[in-house]
């Protein structure tokens, strides 16, 4: 592929979801977003099924995780973004004018590339979240530490030193320590940028098994550059080639019979 | 064809062309082994310079103590000096001096180049030889010895004594000859420095306590007069009040100031008479001796009391004699308390200050104009504060703060004068900028994941600060603090302006209420050194001095510095692990 990028052209995106049955929890519509002058992000459109996982893929520098930080708005933090086009959580727009981003974020976990563990105790790493909201009660604190580390499969591992640094937990420790801080708060949705690529296969594993687990209780929308790992995690797929939505479906049809060429190529290993 | 031979246009099975390597010379200054050199050289020199300075200021601090021995020199024209050598130099003989002296002398002088060696004595008796220190030409010397019964005294006024003891005088009897191993001298000697310690006491204490009473009494009636206006109720009875009380503290200070007076009687009638080695005689009282010992005479055991009991009276003591003798403790007191106030100024202040320009400011032209100006304070001369803080802290500050707490005081100034806490405020100031600056790099080193993590846990700005950001960023702004605290501990030139005197009255703390006493002045480490070296009766005098209190000060600031080095390490050491 050495097409010249300023004459490609550019198709509809390419529709084929797989409903959840529980409607969609997320709806991003033509979204447009600018660093600067640079646009990264061009009329995005997609509507996110509740209880799926959703995997975003393409090549490096499409825009991936710039989608995923527009939905709990951690763009916010760069200086000269602009967005335009319409973000819908249940039905309430994200970016509306004097829309709550703390309120909004709160409904929200989120998981990074690298783990990022705050220097506190694993305890106080798990129910950050209450903490920021002023729980104190210590039997709600300890139920919500038992229930988050048991639902990143971490408890069996922590349960007799959650009062021990977290920086001394091994990378993959350290990142479901991360997913299990992320579900503390009991979020509607849980986004995850590469949660896997600081770890090896057996930590990735595991990873894995938790998100197949968590589906049905959070709808969950993972980036990730593992092709294996999208097609056995999630239940659609989104790919994303130079800041556009090119097709976004069903993860069997997109991995087995894409209907963009564009698709075809990547997940065929062609390019990217 | 070029030498390049295409490998896939050859036949599979030819040869391949191997292409002969270049030899690739590395040489000496691309190596860099000589720049290595260099720098390690910068900083071996940088290391010595250092050390040797160190050296000296220990070596000279700890060596000031040791009790020196006396010599007697007879000179040819039999003039005798007693007194410690202090040093010994070379000197150019004046022509008309050289013409006086015998042949062979003058010879030996010539010889020389026309220079004679000639050594300093101390021979303190101040008060009979309106000198302290003599020199004494090596060639005029016939002997010298070193006799085991001459006497060091150091006094209360006058500097050190070097006599013989003749006799002794208790209660107008004589008692004679003496020595002071002697039991009865012994005892003497320590019942009037009792006697002397407990009138200090009376009169400090406790003649203070009345006097501090009276004093409010006076200023209730002020107060009254202010408030309520002349001859008004308020007034008449605060008048009554003060001289109900008074006649009442009259009666109570009547009585110290007698047993003060009967303790002063006994003093003055047991003497001591010395000779020194002229001859001349000299009585003095016996509790003006603060400590006493046969020079020459001495063993390892009694050379190391001297020594220790002179390093107490240096650390726990307050000065005499123009600050050239007895101890330091009020300097010492005032600048540990001035760093700690400047520290628990400064530490709000410039952390506060950075967190603002570093987190929420919009970072613009405004932001970076101020944090030039910022950086840029740093190279204020200390005295320009110094004179801010007088102008600003003292006078208008200082000086409302009388007029609206302290009327009934006025014009004697409270806080409208240079006091501890100006002077606090005026090094806070000048260290501020290190502060910032510290605070903004340990600020923007926080990594931006752990923001990010905690504002996607919902939390807000504020939250992530002060649980993640703050405390990551706390080793790095301890940093800050502990090198404004290095340097405000040292700066002298701005206290001249704002507080620090030669010699305080009072500590800052002590039993009277409120306790802490902020608006008073203060004595300085720093300015200890300059006052001794350069501003006493004879800097001769006072040079061991400055070594001591010069270790003394590097003493303290290490001191308060490794402290917070410790807490930073502590803190550190919570951290680690975070990265990877
Ligand atoms: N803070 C930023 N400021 C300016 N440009 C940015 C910023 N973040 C991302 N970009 C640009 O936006 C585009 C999309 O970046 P993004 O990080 O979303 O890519 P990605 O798909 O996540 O790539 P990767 O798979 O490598 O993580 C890139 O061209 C990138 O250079
Ligand atoms: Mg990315």
């Amino acid at each position: 592929m050495n097409m010249d990028v300023q004459t490609l052209t550019f198709d509809d995106t390419i529709y084929h979801v797989k409903k959840g049955g529980q409607g969609t929890v997320l709806e991003i519509n033509t979204l447009n977003l600018w660093y600067g002058a640079a646009q990264a992000l061009h009329g995005v459109t997609m509507p996110i099924e509740k209880g799926l996982v959703t995997a975003l893929i393409g090549p490096s520098g499409c825009g991936k995780s710039t989608l995923l930080r527009c939905i709990n708005r951690m763009n916010d933090l760069v200086d000269g973004l602009k967005i335009t086009g319409e973000m819908k959580l249940q039905g309430e727009n994200i970016y509306a004018r004097g829309a709550d981003v703390i309120a909004l974020r709160k409904r929200m976990g989120m998981v990074f590339q690298k783990p990022n563990p705050f220097p506190m105790s694993i305890f106080e790493n798990v129910i950050y979240p209450l903490r920021v909201d002023g729980v104190t009660d210590k039997t709600i604190l300890e139920e919500t530490v038992e229930r988050a580390l048991k639902g990143s499969a971490l408890w069996n591992e922590v349960k007799d030193r959650l009062q021990d640094s977290a920086l001394g937990l091994s990378g993959g420790q350290q990142q479901r320590l991360c997913i299990a801080r992320a579900i503390a708060g009991d979020p509607e949705v849980l986004l995850m940028d590469e949660p896997c690529s600081a770890l090896d296969p057996i930590a990735t594993a595991k990873i894995e098994d938790l998100i197949n687990e968590l589906t049905g209780h959070y709808t969950i929308v993972i980036v990730t550059h593992n092709m294996q790992q999208a097609a056995r995690v999630s239940d659609n797929t989104a790919f994303m080639y130079l800041g556009r939505l090119i097709e976004y479906g069903d993860t069997e049809t997109i991995f087995q019979t894409p209907k963009s060429p564009r698709t075809q190529d990547y997940v065929t290993g062609r390019f990217g | 064809m070029s030498a390049y031979v295409n490998k896939s246009a050859a036949a599979p099975d030819a040869e391949i062309p191997i292409s002969m390597p270049t030899v690739r010379m590395t040489d000496l200054r691309a190596r860099g082994e000589p720049f290595t050199w260099a720098l390690g050289g910068a900083l071996a020199l940088g290391c010595l310079m250092i050390i040797s300075f160190l050296l000296m200021v220990f070596w000279n601090g700890v060596t000031t103590f040791v009790p020196k021995d006396v010599a007697v020199v007879t000179s040819a024209d039999g003039t005798v000096t007693a007194g410690e050598p202090s040093r010994t130099e070379l000197y150019k003989v004046q022509p008309e001096i050289l013409q006086t002296l015998k042949p062979e002398v003058q010879q030996a002088i010539k010889d020389n180049d026309g220079f004679a060696s000639r050594t300093l004595y101390r021979t303190g008796n101040y008060d009979i030889y309106n000198e302290d220190f003599r020199w004494v030409s090596d060639y005029e010397v016939a002997k010298t010895e070193m006799p085991a019964d001459i006497l060091f005294a150091e006094r209360v006024e006058w500097g050190p004594l070097i006599a013989r003891l003749k006799s002794m005088n208790i209660d107008g009897q004589q008692i004679e000859p003496v020595d002071i191993g002697n039991a009865a001298f012994r005892e003497a000697h320590t019942a009037a420095r009792d006697r002397r310690a407990r009138i200090a006491q009376i009169e400090k204490d406790d003649i203070g306590r009345i006097n501090h009473k009276l004093e409010e009494l006076r200023l209730d009636v002020r107060r009254a007069e202010l408030k309520s206006g002349r001859d008004s109720p308020a007034h008449v009875a605060a008048q009554r009040e003060l001289e109900e009380r008074s006649k009442a503290l009259e009666v109570e200070y009547k009585v110290l100031a007698d047993e003060a007076a009967r303790l002063r009687d006994i003093n003055s009638r047991n003497t001591a008479t010395f000779v020194e080695i002229g001859g001349r005689e000299k009585q003095m009282a016996m509790d003006a001796i603060v400590r006493i010992y046969a020079a020459n005479n001495l063993d390892l055991v009694d050379n190391i009391g001297i020594y220790i009991s002179r390093w107490w009276e240096f650390v726990s003591d307050e000065p005499r004699e123009a600050n050239t003798e007895g101890g330091i403790l009020p300097a010492i007191f005032g600048t540990a308390a001035m760093t700690l106030l400047m520290v628990i100024a400064v530490a709000p202040f410039g952390v506060i200050t950075a967190l603002y320009l570093r987190e929420y400011a919009k970072q613009g032209r405004l932001v970076a104009f101020v944090r030039i100006s910022v950086n840029n304070l740093a190279g204020v001369p200390s005295i320009v504060y110094g004179v801010f803080g007088l102008g600003f802290f003292a006078y208008v500050l200082g000086g409302s703060i009388d007029q609206l707490f302290y009327p009934e005081r006025l014009p004697n100034p409270t806080f409208g004068t240079g006091g501890l806490l100006w002077a606090s405020l005026t090094l806070a100031l000048l260290t501020v900028p290190v502060v910032i600056v510290a605070t903004e790099e340990a600020l923007a080193a926080v990594p931006r994941s752990m923001r990010e993590g905690s504002l996607a846990c919902g939390a807000s700005k504020w939250q992530t600060i002060k649980y993640i950001v703050l405390p990551r960023a706390l080793p790095g702004i301890m940093t800050g603090i502990i090198l404004a605290m290095a340097r405000g501990a040292g700066e002298v030139a701005p206290l001249m302006l704002v507080g620090v005197v030669k010699l305080a009255p009072e500590l800052p703390i002590d039993g009277f209420f409120p306790f802490v006493h902020l608006e008073r002045s203060f004595m300085h480490l720093g300015f200890h050194i300059f006052d001794v070296g350069f501003q006493s009766r004879n800097s001769e005098a006072g040079k061991p001095m400055v070594f001591v209190t010069t270790m003394l000060l590097i003493g303290l600031i290490f001191i308060m510095n490794i402290t917070a080095i410790m807490v930073r390490n502590k803190l550190k050491r919570k951290f680690k692990g975070s990265q990877f």
